[in-house]
């Protein structure tokens, strides 16, 4: 069976599983459960500074949007950093890193952007025995407006200064938590790396109203009447955050810095694509909100088999195995040609893919008076609609064709040399090929 | 007090809590959660074939997709828009035959969306809101006689209302409803359903409803033509196939619709009498809601008689497991010859000389209806004759239902034959055709 033995910033875990600072992470009671249950680390729930902890709203404080049968696709939560006293957080910290050594424990910070509010809570850190820590630069919601969170994460500078004042202070791993509410991630990014932070993590939440109460015209979750945009997350965040991770990954200023993925990863499969992107790790929240700590037993099982399936000894063998086939659009083969094809054993007749190519793409699909669904080569751009909107797996498939086949839409032969865009006659700056 | 056990043909051999648990909905209404969870199932198909397999053409994938967005009500009257007995269909329409044989999950996982159950859960909703969902049009000036009120009778009446003439719809029984009312299965229309949806229905206005007029007795068709300008028959199947047994007479043989009936207006089940041993001779759906409902008053052993296979039976593959699940037994290939004492003897059709004798305090004749009178039209086979848009060989009398030529003796088929013949009788009164 496959080592799932971890090695993030020379943080040992059992398993590259984590739970991400969240409420899962809150307290010792359930950090206690989570490790039982064979989670391999967690990052504690934000903590603030000294004094009164934040106040929560005493309302509902998440909101969802589902799939078919009521699945949890999105989570947004309005709730704050940890409202329970900072000297409660740390004492528990430490009883529970001393019981579970082998875990990895990484504390969640978010003080005011001033260098003594680091100096003050950073030795108090140390003094828990914890892995690391990870620096909230990304909570959207009730922090940003005061100066933190979010607010700090869209600011570059701001991300440089507070990771060098940290690693200045703090002798452990320095993790910084991406805000994905930006418009461009690199930068925050890069500015972490120039800090002096040994890893970033992404993505953090993103602004989000998920859905809006038409009896009361109030945002969910709605307090009193009024509602606020929250932090999304869950898995309709997964693309969004695989596409910033892939980013960072082969970003030449930014690409070998350490990523733990962060983004509705609720399986194993998907943090095993968040690890392909260059994650050496992974956080998990809303999997475990939506379905409790066990989660993480089909996680375990799923990666050890995949692993031993491809021959894959340890995480480390092929994390970033995927960052060299992420490109940029106008690197993409036009040489390369595929056409939809339909099983028709695997056919169930639904239509779908007829409806959704006749009225909405290419008209590349006929349909018999018996319900026979076929591909219109000749019209077929290989668009992959059909196969999205199939409700059978694989029944719609993509095929390539061959190097000197005649493509029957263009009358064209497939070439077998790739060919770019930069160099395609339409384009009006294509550079002539060497 | 009698028992399963008492012989002859006795009433009350059950408990009246166990009646009212045996006679009880046979597919209880969805909660919305169950409804919720059943229409996501449903892939909105393009040119759906559930919708194609319904008789009336009911856009099947669009209404389940109005209550999967929290608008049953809307979906209701997607439903009644094709099919204004929309709830009784849903209740009595074999779907495992139609719509729901034609899912592409059956296809695909043997699992259909359970689209008679979500009609219902739709067609409940809205019919328990006052009112009626639909308005009448402008007043055409015309008046037609509807003659029948069961399905068919009562879809053309309703749909030539709402198209807004003046309709005077007759029946020979007492109450209107027809088949829905006196020919099916208790538990398929419980709570009086079938009579609660004919008020409903009469909702609408325009209808004016007059019962004990049969036709070749109270009404003749040249009457009815003096005084209507259209006519619209749907008198059903009023006359039983015959079969005559020797010692018949004296051995409790009687009609399966008659005992349905009765059994449908009877207001204590346990003042029903029903044999110890019954035998139920013939092999469709009145067959099987006979041996059924025999079964549930409390006879002691049920037996189908059918003359032959299985695969020949009319009554679905469904019924027959339905039957089989409440322990009516199945008898295939046998015909009856005579009744003895208290036992009828039955023949092998299977070419063998072999008789065998069963037990038998009562036996069900259900071998099929007849036309009563065929009013003076012309015939296809044992029916009126009509052609696509239910035309008879009268001018201005149409036909539809049961009586008419065509179809399968289902409900929502007669259903869809009266709205189209509604269709039809307005179109050519107001078009002049």
């Amino acid at each position: 069976m496959a080592d799932l033995t971890t090695d993030f910033l020379g943080i040992k875990s059992p398993n590259p599983f984590w739970l991400a600072s969240a409420p899962p992470t809150d307290k010792e009671y359930n950090v206690r459960r989570a490790f039982e249950a064979g989670w391999g680390g967690v990052v504690w729930k934000t903590l603030g500074s000294e004094g009164p902890p934040v106040v929560n709203v005493n309302g509902p404080r998440y909101g969802a949007i589902y799939g078919a049968d009521r699945r949890l696709l999105g989570l947004n939560n309005i709730e704050l950093i940890t409202d329970r006293p900072l000297e409660v957080n740390l004492e528990e910290i430490t009883r529970v890193k001393a019981d579970y050594p082998d875990r990895a424990i990484i504390v969640s910070l978010m003080v005011p952007c001033e260098e003594q509010a680091w100096k003050d809570i950073l030795p108090k850190v140390a003094a828990t025995g914890a892995d690391g820590i990870e620096l909230n630069f990304g909570c959207p919601h009730g922090m940003s407006e005061r100066g933190m969170g979010a607010a700090v994460g869209q600011v570059p500078e701001y991300i440089e200064m507070v990771a060098r004042w940290c690693k200045q202070y703090y002798d452990k791993p320095v993790i910084v938590k991406l805000t994905p509410n930006i418009t461009d991630v690199r930068k925050p990014a890069a500015a972490a790396m120039r800090g002096g932070a040994d890893a970033v993590s992404l993505i953090n939440t993103i602004n989000s109203i998920t859905s809006v109460n038409l009896d009361s015209m109030s945002p969910e979750p709605m307090i009193d009447g009024k509602g606020s945009h929250g932090g999304y997350c869950g898995p309709a965040v997964k693309p969004i955050a695989m596409s910033m991770v892939s980013e960072i990954a082969r970003n030449p200023e930014t690409h070998g810095l350490p990523i733990s993925g962060i983004g509705g990863i609720t399986t194993w499969r998907d943090a095993a694509e968040f690890m392909a992107l260059g994650c050496g790790n992974v956080q998990v929240c809303t999997a475990a909100m939506t379905y409790g700590f066990k989660v993480v037993e089909e996680m375990i099982s799923g990666l050890s088999q995949w692993m031993d399936e491809k021959g894959y000894e340890s995480t480390s063998d092929f994390v970033g195995m995927a960052v060299p086939n992420v490109t940029d659009w106008q690197y993409l083969n036009l040489n390369y040609v595929a056409k939809a094809k339909i099983s028709q054993d695997d056919c169930i007749k639904c239509g779908r893919c007829y409806a959704a190519c006749e009225d909405t793409s290419h008209q590349a699909i006929s349909m018999t008076a018996d319900r026979v669904f076929e591909v219109i080569d000749e019209e077929c751009v290989a668009c992959n609609l059909c196969v999205d909107v199939c409700p059978v797996e694989d029944c719609i498939t993509m095929e390539p064709m061959k190097a000197g086949e005649i493509d029957p839409r263009t009358g064209k032969v497939v070439e077998k040399d790739y060919a770019n865009w930069t160099t395609h006659p339409n384009n009006p700056g294509a550079v002539a090929a060497e | 007090m009698a028992d399963t056990t008492t012989p002859g043909i006795a009433a009350g051999r059950e408990s009246r809590d166990a009646l009212k648990a045996n006679f009880a909905d046979l597919h209880a209404p969805y909660a919305p959660h169950e409804a919720a969870v059943a229409a996501d199932r449903c892939y909105f198909c393009y040119d759906a074939p559930c919708v194609t397999a319904c008789p009336t053409g009911i856009d099947i994938p669009l209404f389940i997709r109005q209550i999967a967005t929290g608008t049953s009500e809307a979906a209701a009257k997607t439903i009644f828009e094709q099919n204004i007995l929309g709830g009784m269909c849903a209740r009595v329409c074999p779907t495992e035959d139609l719509c729901e044989e034609a899912c592409v999950r059956e296809a695909a996982e043997g699992k259909p969306v359970e689209i008679g159950r979500l009609q219902r859960h739709a067609t409940d909703r809205l019919m328990a809101r006052e009112g009626h969902p639909f308005v009448r049009a402008k007043t055409t000036g015309k008046r037609i006689a509807v003659v029948g009120a069961g399905p068919a009778g009562l879809a053309a009446a309703h749909r030539l209302a709402m198209l807004g003439s003046d309709v005077t719809l007759f029946d020979a029984r007492k109450k209107a409803g027809g088949l829905n009312e006196f020919g099916i299965a208790a538990y398929k229309s419980t709570d009086d359903f079938a009579a609660r949806e004919v008020d409903w229905l009469l909702g609408i206005g325009g209808i004016e409803v007059k019962t004990g007029q049969s036709l070749g007795v109270d009404l003749t068709l040249d009457g009815l033509l003096s005084e209507f300008d259209a006519v619209f028959l749907a008198v059903g199947l009023g006359g039983v196939n015959n079969l005559s047994l020797d010692g018949e007479e004296k051995s409790g043989v009687s009609d399966a619709v008659d005992f349905i009936e009765n059994l449908r207006q009877v207001s204590d089940l346990a003042s029903l009498p029903v044999g110890r041993d019954v035998v139920v001779i013939g092999g469709g759906m009145t067959a099987v809601d006979a041996a059924i409902q025999s079964k549930l008053l409390g006879a002691r052993q049920v037996t189908i008689a059918y003359r032959g296979g299985r695969d020949r039976m009319s009554a679905s593959a469904y019924e027959q497991d339905l039957a089989a699940s409440k322990g009516v037994q199945l008898l295939f290939n046998v015909k009856p010859l005579a009744m003895h004492n208290g036992e009828i003897e039955l023949a092998y059709t299977d070419g063998s000389d072999e008789v065998l004798r069963l037990p038998a305090d009562q036996v069900f004749k259900a071998i099929g209806q007849t036309l009563v009178t065929d009013a003076g039209l012309a015939l296809d086979g044992r029916k009126i004759a009509v052609d696509a848009y239910g035309r008879t060989s009268r001018d201005g009398v149409w036909a539809g239902g049961d009586c008419a030529s065509g179809g399968n003796d289902l409900t929502v088929t007669a259903v869809a034959e009266g709205r189209d013949a509604a269709m039809d009788i307005h179109a050519t009164l107001m078009g002049g055709k």
